[in-house]
């Protein structure tokens, strides 16, 4: 595969942001997983840059949920090895990649559907101090007030009593989000962010989720379908496709490939850059 | 109406201290209630992460039993009831580990199969058990004290109040607390759980230990109060039972229990006699007739009131 | 070794043939649980109450048949007719006015109204039949024994428990097997089961295939019931026995195949009657002791595939 590593340090126009930090935050070789005669991954090596942001792009069925569900140890690959910061978390239980500071939010947001926004965000937080404190109330004073800040950071202050089972599709992606971040994580994977999100938000969305990421220096990995999204965001672009890693590099060169356009974006991904 | 529940709880103690002073003969209805309610308790907690036990009264079953055998060595309530509990916990801890990697179906259907195992010990051990004769228990002492008949049934429904109480308390703190609230997420999303670094089964496992331990008091209540234990406290009825009177209390607060328990066991006194041989049928009528068209329970229905009346 | 079976040996082989019968009886039920589960999604708690109905269904249509003077052969085609007659009056009622109700409820919710329904159908067959032993031999009588040659001895068996039981169930596993891989209803059920919604989606009718379902596996219960009574003397909590029996046996042999259901009814009705024969202290605890052991280590069970959540 001719994937080039040709990272380049501009930083993204709109977000004056810093150039990535150097090092490698987390390094994936060789991965393979097959379904049955399906090659979800079919040998994927990958390093990821400390603070960078990577968008995987690719056709429904490439293997891009399949990378985020080995890495945060949902399924483990069949083959080949993930390292994150030089430790090597191949295989790992999800809890125990929660714990080296991986977070993940969900295509189907995985939202305690009974509980309201204010309590999701709080179990997240609860989680992340240790919820091993059986008489305390989980809305004690500095959980609900640091929920209350993310929710803020998020946009969310208006629905927080809302219970979570109700709110709209746009909003159970943030809330999904939202409590990813509470975990503080210093890597994060985001499966779909903007999916459900109604087109005129979507920019707005994205760049509070930016803003929120950058601020808490957050390295990303984020999969996403729209082509406006990743040329803005992401410092880096990976396009997946049956499997493997087909191009990889700045959004301005990769998103160009008249092959990428073709093969992956396809036409209802033109680009307007 | 979660506020008002610490005053809605001595309102109902206070009730039922008045109707065991004034009608002495369901002071021991009232007593065996409770502990029905402590179970019950514990059954709910289990219902909070969606999981619902068939064999329950195993447990009440192990704490009554340990206090039929412990009772004519050591006949002090206020050593058999810590023994008995603590007896009841651990084998719920062991129990626990196996059953917490189950969920629906399963959770519920292995901790049946466990209380029939069970069951089926204490009928067919007849040298240690007495079969389903069942075991007398020796008179016990309160805090050194023999009281006679009167105080003694006193000094029960006081410790079943107490319990009630306390465990009530800390069931209600814990509810509320992270793991309480983790324990609910089961219920909804166990996946997010675990990836926000939340060891699921462990959470569930807290709650089933807690429910062990106060279905083992509710046994050692009943044993003390009944002063005679047989394997029937094991049977799936009894289990059945216990469900039945969680689901009628409803689900809401710490005193849906306590509440459909007694309710329950005042219509029982009443209404057995009628049913001898159909209580199973009306329990299952009932359950269905309170599922399909009162989800909420007693509880439910007595906070939907509790609105009109403050609107 | 050759001493201990010297001794032991008869004992052994009646084990062995004992086992036999009885895992064909546990087949019928399992296979009809399993059935129902894969395409309701719905455990059904009164499973065993339809095995329950069954056996005293037969034994009064066996005892009228004899009281109205018809032939003995008559006895046979009643243990069927009264399967079928059981299945067809409660199968479809329970699931159109029933069950219809909470398929899309919550699982909590699905346990506690089959629960119920069991409570229900456990009294209302003791109402019926009463609680004293009925017996129901005449079928059994009919055919006669048959010496078994067995490690150079014979041991006098009944030809009903050595023939005719695996005959019916080795009939029901090839008939079961045929009609679900080769017949357009079976293999709709078989989309149903696989997957629910792509199956409604092509605008099958998920309404006709559960009722047929359901009446169906009601019909396999109760012709278990209909093929042990002659076998046991029926008593109250045969129903709950039974349930809890034919879940072990599909939670060991994992949700899926038929054939793995087979095979594991065989293993867990040999362990039992090895029990039996060798350790009856342990007749009730051995199935469980089985499935424990299987699912330590294989937690989907021995024939099930695990499978991932799509999140």
């Amino acid at each position: 595969m001719s994937a080039s590593d040709d990272r380049s340090a501009e930083g993204r126009e709109g977000l004056n942001r810093p150039p990535p930090d150097q090092g490698v935050m987390l390094e994936a070789r060789g991965l393979r997983l097959a379904f049955g005669g399906v090659r979800a991954a079919d040998g994927i090596d990958l390093s990821v840059m400390r603070g960078e942001f990577l968008a995987i792009i690719g056709p429904n069925g490439a293997g891009k949920t399949t990378f985020i569900n080995m890495t945060t140890g949902y399924l483990r690959p069949q083959a080949g090895s993930i390292h994150h910061e030089g430790e090597r978390i191949t295989g790992l239980s999800p809890r125990a990649i929660v714990r080296r500071g991986i977070a993940r939010s969900f295509q189907l947001p995985q939202l305690f559907t009974e509980h309201t926004v204010l309590e999701n965000a709080a179990l997240a937080i609860a989680a992340r101090l240790g919820i091993w404190s059986p008489l305390a109330p989980l809305l004690r004073r500095e959980i609900r007030e640091e929920a209350r800040e993310l929710l803020a950071r998020f946009g969310l202050s208006a629905i927080e009593e809302s219970r979570a089972d109700t709110l709209n599709e746009g909003a159970r992606k943030l809330a999904d989000i939202a409590m990813a971040v509470a975990l503080k994580p210093r890597l994060l994977l985001m499966d779909e962010p903007t999916s459900g999100v109604a087109a005129s938000e979507k920019m707005a969305v994205v760049e509070t989720l930016a803003r929120v990421l950058r601020d808490a220096a957050v390295t990303a990995v984020f999969v996403e379908h729209d082509m406006d999204v990743v040329a803005r965001f992401a410092d880096r672009v990976a396009v997946w496709s049956q499997g493997r890693i087909v191009a990889l590099g700045p959004p301005a060169t990769v998103l160009s490939d008249p092959e990428v356009q073709r093969e992956v974006i396809g036409v209802s991904g033109a680009i307007h850059a | 109406m979660r506020r008002a529940e610490p005053l809605l709880a001595l309102a109902g103690a206070a009730a039922l201290v008045g109707i065991a002073y004034a009608a002495p003969w369901l002071r021991f209805v009232l007593t065996i209630a409770l502990a029905k309610g402590l179970a019950v308790l514990g059954i709910l907690l289990l219902l909070k992460a969606g999981q619902v036990s068939f064999g329950h009264a195993m447990y009440a079953a192990v704490g009554a039993y340990v206090v039929a055998f412990a009772a004519p060595g050591m006949g002090e309530a206020l050593v058999l009831l810590p023994l008995a509990t603590g007896i009841a916990g651990l084998l719920g801890l062991v129990v626990g580990l196996f059953i917490t990697r189950y969920r629906e179906i399963f959770f519920s259907m292995l901790n049946l199969a466990i209380s029939m195992v069970l069951y089926s010990m204490l009928e067919k051990f007849y040298a240690i058990t007495k079969g389903t004769d069942g075991i007398r228990v020796a008179p016990v002492t309160f805090a050194g004290l023999s009281p006679e008949r009167e105080s003694a049934e006193w000094a029960m429904f006081a410790i079943a109040l107490l319990l009630a109480f306390g465990f009530g308390i800390v069931a209600r703190l814990y509810l509320a607390s992270p793991m309480g609230q983790a324990l609910a997420g089961i219920k909804t999303r166990e996946t997010r759980l675990e990836f926000m670094g939340v060891p699921a089964r462990h959470v569930l496992l807290s709650a089933y230990v807690f429910s062990a331990v106060m279905a083992g008091a509710a046994g050692a209540i009943i044993a003390m109060t009944t002063r005679h234990v047989t394997p029937l406290l094991a049977y799936w009825t009894t289990s059945g039972e216990l469900v039945f009177i969680a689901i009628l209390g409803g689900a809401g607060g710490v005193l849906g229990p306590f509440l459909g328990a007694a309710a329950y066991e005042l219509i029982r006194v009443h209404a057995a006699a009628a049913f001898a041989d159909l209580w199973q049928l009306t329990l299952g009528i009932a359950l269905l007739l309170v599922i399909l068209f009162a989800p909420g329970g007693l509880w439910g229905v007595l906070a939907r009131l509790f609105r009109r009346v403050r609107a | 070794m050759i001493d201990w079976f010297h001794e032991n040996g008869l004992l052994l082989g009646l084990a062995l043939l004992d086992g036999l019968a009885y895992a064909a009886l546990v087949f019928m039920v399992a296979v009809g649980l399993n059935l129902v589960f894969g395409v309701l999604r719905i455990l059904n708690v009164a499973h065993g109450s339809f095995y329950a109905i069954g056996a005293y269904a037969a034994a009064s249509l066996s005892a009228f048949i004899a009281a109205q003077g018809l032939p003995p052969w008559a006895a046979l085609p009643a243990l069927l007719v009264a399967a079928a007659l059981v299945g067809a009056l409660l199968g479809p009622p329970i699931e159109a006015l029933l069950l219809r109700r909470i398929y899309s409820g919550e699982p909590v919710i699905q346990l506690l109204v089959t629960f119920a329904l069991f409570m229900i159908l456990e009294d209302a067959q003791k109402l019926i039949w009463g609680v004293q032993p009925v017996s129901n031999d005449g079928a059994m009588r009919l055919l006669g024994t048959v010496d078994v040659p067995f490690a150079g001895d014979v041991i006098p068996f009944t030809a009903y428990q050595l023939f005719l039981l695996p005959a019916v169930a080795l009939a029901t596993l090839a008939g079961l097997a045929w009609f679900l891989r080769r017949t357009l209803t079976g293999r709709v059920i078989v989309a149903v089961t696989t997957d629910r919604e792509a199956a409604t989606a092509m605008g099958i009718d998920a309404k006709r295939v559960f009722l047929l379902t359901f009446t169906a596996g009601a019909m396999l219960a109760a012709l278990g019931g209909a093929l042990a009574s002659p076998t046991t003397a029926l008593v109250p909590g045969i129903g709950a026995q039974t349930i809890v029996l034919s879940f072990a046996v599909i939670a060991t042999a994992g949700l899926g195949r038929i054939e793995g259901a087979a095979l594991t009814a065989l293993l867990i009705g040999l362990g039992r009657s090895v029990a039996v024969y060798f350790a009856p202290e342990l007749e009730v605890v051995m199935p469980y002791i089985i499935m424990v052991a299987v699912l330590l280590v294989r937690p989907q069970g021995l024939f099930g595939a695990a499978e991932a959540r799509r999140i």
